[in-house]
């Protein structure tokens, strides 16, 4: 059903993903990174799901814990990594750094580091989206992603009222994780019918229940070409995920007794990287890895060679011209 | 009925040819008109926008003529409704966003100080924010302490941020031109009261650019600089002061930021003295802006400081009782008796008669 080239894209995708971040938490200790980072390890399914189907011109907007959708979505690894050391050369010449991470050429609009922040900037986005097809008769789908907390911002209500009044070409997708910061969802929501809610607004809803990449994936392809095709927007889709580092930080935090390691052995036994690792074969998964690893050096060493921005650059774009 | 004093007029040269009278709410209106049909990128939503009364006369018809998409009401939602404004304008189009009073741009900030303002800045210049958003701020006939606020000075404190006041009809039309066209977010500040007030306006489009004040009208004694509806109670002052043989000379920022120091700091060099007008509280205020920075262009170049002072809101909540909201703004009398105080020296003081009837006597709700 699925094919070698897919499997092995998404593979590819999630583990490249992984070993960044995991690098990343590897040398956090030296310090080039001199800002938080919101490290997405164990979230790369629901990231690589969401954005495989989605085209290089449709758009995703992003939260503070953004590496692994930026990635997904094909964000260029040089910029992010010198975006992430502070110089000249990132996506945003280092004035975003980590939790803003942006590339506007791939579709990605600048993250946020204000919860929720996006989820009304994205629709404002589709809204553009919506009429711009009125003129091309081709439909761009534009995708909110966030994280359960979003769901709790006034927002997020008014936002996906105002979709669905206008019938936008937007996904609203929820990242799942149960945990905002160190809260848990159960001290935070009144029930967990989240899709019922957002089902009264007349929005189709799906839940996921696993990050069964292959699940995420075949949702949002159906959702963006439903959206594209029949102009069915807006749709609702959670998915469940877990983090499996610190909030902030390089850090596994299991020590920290806040949370259940039971659910933590469960989600790392369905890791989706190692299940689509045992669907390849040895030779494809080495083969891929060699791959990664001279992507991500690359990363490393333009991020390492490039400048720093020159003071000039503090008053740079501060208005438009 | 009411009018702002012929000068500006005068001042327009440029723009003489074709022009008429109009109020500065129809000034509004021909403006988006006028843009519309220039720009097909351009669109105006907000609450009540395409109802039968659409926004006082600012945006009535317009549906008719540009369609539902270009012209279209929306939920209350002002918080999302912001940030759809901001998507929108990041993905190329022009959104004007309409709020019929300040007070609920309160509910909007988080998008404009962590959206709008830094977008462009924080992602590097690769999108920008077109966006004006239009702002009412209501005084008289009770409209009280969450219907009246000027709460600019929280918009200028933002690096990223333009806002603009304009206190006529000519400045209302130019300066919504330049907001729309501007490619970034403009705060743009429309007082009630100069909605019914007369000026002379050219047909055709024009830009009246930002960070340009205007000098409405000239004078050696003392210099009044004057915000929004302030201005023309600053221009009875004026008439005022000229019974008792003092000549001030009235500036109008038109746009809070960027501000133009140049015509301030001109105008003070010959007055020697500064008086600033706000239409609003002064703490950490426009008013604290324009003479902070006066002081230091004199410390710069080793010029007398002038003599200053400033006045404002009552800092107090502005309340709804029509004998207490006359004490808490300023109006021409005390902005005279200022000024005389400045021009005579300290402890000379004279305040004129009533004013005939004014625009604020006139205004009549419900709405």
């Amino acid at each position: 059903m699925y094919t070698k080239e897919l499997v092995a894209r998404l593979y590819k995708k999630m583990s490249l993903i992984r070993r960044f971040e995991l690098r990343l938490a590897e040398i956090y200790h030296t310090d080039a990174v001199k800002s938080p980072v919101h490290l997405s390890v164990g979230q790369e399914a629901t990231a690589v799901g969401l954005c495989d189907p989605l085209e290089k011109t449709d758009i995703i907007s992003n939260t503070y814990r953004c590496h692994a959708t930026y990635i997904a979505k094909g964000g260029d690894l040089n910029e992010m990594m010198a975006e992430l050391y502070g110089k000249s050369t990132g996506c945003a010449g280092g004035k975003a750094g980590s939790m803003h991470l942006v590339d506007m050429k791939n579709g990605i609009m600048g993250a946020s580091a204000v919860v929720g922040t996006t989820i009304p900037v994205s629709t404002g986005y589709a809204l553009a989206m919506q009429m711009e097809a009125e003129t091309t008769g081709r439909q761009r789908v534009t995708v909110a992603v966030f994280g359960d907390g979003a769901t709790e911002e006034g927002c997020f209500y008014e936002s996906i009222n105002f979709a669905a009044l206008r019938h936008l070409p937007i996904i609203y997708f929820c990242e799942n994780n149960r945990l905002a910061i160190h809260t848990p969802l159960e001290k935070r929501w009144a029930t967990e019918k989240l899709c019922e809610r957002v089902g009264t607004f007349g929005i189709e809803t799906h839940k996921l229940e696993t990050d069964d990449v292959f699940a995420v994936r075949d949702t949002v392809a159906k959702a963006a070409a439903n959206i594209r095709d029949q102009r069915s927007g807006p749709i609702f889709i959670e998915c469940s995920t877990y983090r499996w580092l610190e909030h902030v930080g390089p850090r596994d935090d299991h020590e920290d007794d806040y949370r259940d390691l039971d659910e933590y052995r469960r989600w790392k036994d369905n890791d989706q990287i190692t299940r689509l690792a045992a669907m390849l074969g040895k030779d494809v998964v080495n083969r891929l890895e060699d791959e990664i690893t001279v992507e991500i050096k690359a990363a490393e060493e333009f991020a390492e060679a490039s400048p720093y921005p020159a003071d000039e650059e503090l008053y740079k774009n501060v208005y438009a011209s | 009925m009411f009018m702002q004093a012929d000068p500006l007029q005068k001042n327009n040269a440029a723009d003489q040819e074709g022009v008429r009278l109009i109020r500065y709410v129809d000034a509004l209106r021909e403006a988006f008109e006028q843009e519309m049909e220039r720009d097909p990128s351009v669109f105006l939503f907000g609450l009540d926008v395409d109802d039968h009364k659409g926004i006082q006369g600012s945006t009535v018809g317009l549906q008719d003529k540009f369609g539902k998409d270009r012209v279209f009401c929306t939920p209350l939602s002002e918080d999302a409704m912001t940030g759809v404004a901001i998507g929108a304008a990041m993905a190329g189009l022009r959104p004007i966003h309409v709020h019929i009073r300040m007070d609920f741009m309160l509910l909007c900030m988080n998008q404009l100080v962590n959206m709008a303002a830094k977008s462009h800045y924080m992602y590097n210049g690769q999108v920008k924010v077109p966006l004006v958003v239009r702002t009412m701020i209501g005084r008289s006939w009770g409209q009280g302490g969450q219907h009246s606020q000027a709460l600019h000075s929280l918009f200028m404190h933002i690096p990223g941020l333009k806002v603009v006041a304009p206190s006529n009809a000519n400045d209302a039309k130019g300066c919504m031109i330049a907001a729309i066209r501007d490619n970034n977010p403009v705060i743009f500040i429309e007082h009630r009261l100069l909605y019914a007030v007369d000026g002379y306006v050219p047909y055709k489009s024009f830009e009246v650019p930002f960070g340009k004040a205007r000098v409405l009208q000239e004078g050696d004694h003392v210099t009044i600089v004057a915000v929004s509806h302030m201005v023309m109670e600053a221009l009875r002052a004026k008439k005022h002061l000229e019974n008792v043989g003092i000549q001030a000379e009235i500036i109008d920022p038109i746009s809070l930021w960027p501000l133009d120091m140049d015509t301030i700091m001109q105008s003070v060099r010959k007055t020697g003295r500064l008086l600033v007008v706000d239409n609003a509280w002064l703490t950490c205020g426009a008013s604290s802006e324009i003479i902070t920075q006066v002081y230091e262009v004199c410390r710069k170049t080793g010029e007398n400081v002038p003599d200053m002072a400033r006045m404002g809101f009552a800092f107090t909540t502005c309340p709804t009782t029509k004998p207490l909201e006359n004490v808490f703004y300023p109006n021409s009398r005390t902005i005279s008796a200022q000024a005389y105080e400045m021009v005579k020296g300290k402890g000379n003081r004279w305040e004129p008669a009533v004013d005939a009837k004014t625009e604020i006597d006139a205004f009549k709700g419900p709405f």
